[in-house]
């Protein structure tokens, strides 16, 4: 259980609210919809979003450790598979179900 | 008369736009309510188990609407009252949310009353669906948007109002099936590396995250990061300038 009081609460979760809403708004408040946007700002949003894939595939994986077993094996052969079969099959519904598939069966099952 | 049937037609009309919209953004949305009800479900649990009242995850989920900084919230409560060092760990962990503003600036422009709750629910797989959908010509693309927002938002909070219901009275056989998120990123990675025109700025993404990963730890790898990326996309900016209108001319080719 929580060592604050519930007025210390509220003012914590306020403040995360807070924090995250403004990481979400700011872009929209700087740059209004009624002025055209910065040249390299534009550049910015067109060149960010697949870096930022890039950067999220990273993320949902900080937490593997290569140095302990299973060293990384399983979310390896699970993105190559998943990879794999969006390359060939192009349905982004089967990469999804087929990779996370095969991800589940190998660390009930095998690791 | 005549009045009172167009305006039924009217009505009619909205209401079929929207139902087209719900139908076209619901597909995209069944990965994320695999992975959400999982993460969300453990989140209640993990609310549950320290004390809280199923009222904590439900709000939060409803008014913060992020995965890993709901996570980082149960430590703060249950540690020291520190407000400022909690501001501090909540920009850094949602700093990411700056580039999806940042891309979605052209995208939001017009979309109303519906802009608003687009930014406010613009979480990571939001942001990733609305971006990459090739939503139909015939489906309306704002309609689209906020259906996936409030579905996505639906299974986060329903999830994790009855996880902190239940607690720990459920038990889970479902090892691996957070994977799902990964699984749905490296998916959207590759749909945008197969599109050419994407590569160099996917690879700066992938390359200098991984590296400051490596140099940093898992625990502060995000803003250097960040900052990397920005740092590579201004240095190399006449190149991937070029690769877009190289790659242009090759799909009218």
């Amino acid at each position: 259980m929580s060592p604050m009081t519930l007025t210390e609460q509220i003012i914590i979760i306020a403040i995360c609210i807070f924090g995250t809403m403004l990481t979400r708004f700011l872009p929209f408040l700087v740059f209004s919809s009624k002025k055209p946007t910065p040249e390299y700002v534009q550049y910015l949003g067109k060149a960010l979003p697949c870096a930022v894939f890039g950067m999220l595939v990273i993320y949902c994986l900080k937490n593997v450790s290569l140095l302990s077993a299973p060293h990384g094996i399983p979310e390896l052969i699970a993105i190559v598979i998943t990879a794999g079969l969006h390359l060939w099959k192009k349905k982004m519904l089967l990469s999804i179900a087929g990779g996370t598939i095969a991800y589940m069966f190998l660390v009930q099952l095998i690791f | 008369m005549l009045c009172y049937h167009n305006l039924l037609q009217v009505n009619y009309e909205r209401t079929y736009m929207k139902t087209k919209a719900l139908k076209a953004a619901f597909p995209y949305t069944i990965p994320i309510f695999a992975g959400f009800w999982f993460i969300s479900l453990a989140y209640g649990i993990l609310m549950n188990v320290h004390g809280f009242s199923f009222l904590y995850p439900m709000l939060m989920s409803l008014l913060i609407f992020a995965g890993s900084l709901q996570f980082v919230v149960v430590t703060m409560l249950t540690s020291a009252f520190s407000p400022l060092s909690a501001l501090a760990v909540t920009l850094l962990v949602q700093a990411r949310h700056l580039f999806y503003g940042i891309a979605m600036l052209d995208r939001f422009k017009g979309m109303g009353w519906k802009k608003p709750y687009l930014i406010f629910g613009m979480c990571d797989e939001s942001f990733s669906v609305n971006y990459t959908a090739e939503i139909p010509p015939d489906v309306d693309e704002g309609w689209f948007m906020f259906f996936v927002t409030l579905l996505n938002h639906i299974y986060w909070v329903s999830g994790a109002t009855i996880g902190g219901l239940l607690g720990s009275l459920i038990k889970f056989n479902t090892e691996g099936i957070d994977f799902v998120m990964t699984a749905m990123f490296v998916a959207i990675f590759v749909d945008q590396l197969i599109k050419e025109k994407q590569k160099y700025t996917g690879i700066i993404g992938l390359g200098a995250t991984l590296f400051c990963l490596v140099i940093f730890g898992a625990e502060s790898f995000m803003i250097p990061s960040m900052v990397s990326i920005l740092a590579l996309l201004t240095v190399f900016k006449s190149d991937v300038e070029k690769s877009y209108s190289s790659g242009i001319e090759g799909e009218q080719k």
